[in-house]
């Protein structure tokens, strides 16, 4: 059997689970839990340098080495194209001309929904300053393949909203979307548990982008386990393919030859 | 001269970015610096002189989904 990877901006991945550095007890266990998940790609933020504060303070990349892993700045906490490009550049500049991005630009603080004019206004000029961008979308076919034309490396629509764990609200959707899609599809945002991230398989996606899933699990280690059998299993079901479903019954022991 | 770094005032005694970087300690570390809404590469902190009323970012990655 060839090995079942799949292709990101050109270069290919075993694992197809996404996962973020957020919202962990501390950096120990991001890196256990990470460790444990098996994923290659690794989001984190980008934000202001505490001044003044202890200088020995540790930092992320200490523990998540962008030696080990494929490490994907978002632009979380942009609500315009303009200060997501920013964020996009300061992290280029930050990680020595990496270019790959997780681009999102989010419409309000309750819902976290994507600014979809906005996201589009940034996702073109990304593209154009050679920005290998990984876009969080809504669930929207024709915005999903907007994204692919216009360059995108991964189209991200969303499960439901991001930290919910409210799972995939709306499979028809994604399942659209997956039917018209060149580029790797990608479901971000909205996974709770593991049988959300087998449906997001199932239904053919590519991978999975998760966070809060994994970090507000009560064993965020054990739960990270969980996810990349999820993973695994979903991917592997969607490629066996599943039996049609029935509305009655059929024996799975043969009929005839019974005793009487 | 009088600086704003990250949103704070600060009264700098050096000349480069990379004299800022060491007056607070964190001179070596992954980060990505902007003046003036320009970012100025890692290789050019070295000599790139900061002028009074500089407006400074400074950002390094931090945990995010």
């Amino acid at each position: 059997m060839t090995p079942d990877t799949f292709e990101i901006a050109g270069r290919s991945y075993q694992s197809r689970l996404l996962i973020g550095t957020g919202k962990y007890k501390d950096f120990e266990e991001t890196r256990a839990a990470i460790e444990m998940s098996g994923a290659e790609i690794v989001t984190v933020a980008i934000r202001r340098t505490n001044i003044g504060q202890d200088a020995n303070e540790p930092n992320l990349l200490d523990f998540i080495s962008p030696d080990k892993y494929t490490i994907l700045p978002n632009t979380a906490g942009c609500y315009t194209a303009v200060e997501a490009v920013r964020t996009c550049k300061l992290a280029r500049e930050l990680l020595d001309g990496h270019d790959l991005v997780k681009l999102e630009v989010l419409g309000d603080q309750k819902t976290l929904y994507p600014e979809m004019r906005e996201t589009l206004l940034a996702a073109e000029e990304l593209v154009n300053d050679g920005f290998k961008v990984m876009v969080y979308t809504n669930d929207d076919p024709i915005a999903a393949k907007k994204f692919e034309e216009m360059g995108c490396v991964a189209v991200m629509p969303l499960g439901s909203l991001i930290g919910s764990g409210l799972g995939i609200l709306n499979p028809h959707n994604i399942r659209i979307i997956l039917e018209e899609a060149k580029v790797p599809i990608i479901v971000d945002a909205g996974v709770g548990t593991a049988s959300d991230a087998a449906l997001a398989m199932e239904l053919g996606c590519e991978g999975v982008l998760m966070n809060s899933a994994v970090a507000h699990a009560n064993n965020p280690v054990l739960m990270a386990s969980a996810m990349k059998k999820a993973i695994e299993a979903g991917r592997e079901a969607f490629l066996a393919g599943r039996m049609e479903k029935k509305a009655y019954a059929s024996a799975s022991s043969p009929l005839g030859g019974l005793s009487r | 001269m009088q600086l704003q770094v990250n949103g704070d005032s600060l009264e700098f005694e050096g000349r480069t970015i990379s004299d800022l970087l060491a007056r607070l300690e964190i001179h070596g570390r992954r980060l990505a610096v902007e003046v003036n809404r320009d970012i100025i590469p890692k290789s050019e902190h070295a000599a790139y002189a900061l002028n009074d009323g500089d407006i400074v970012e400074i950002v390094h990655a931090i945990g995010g989904g």
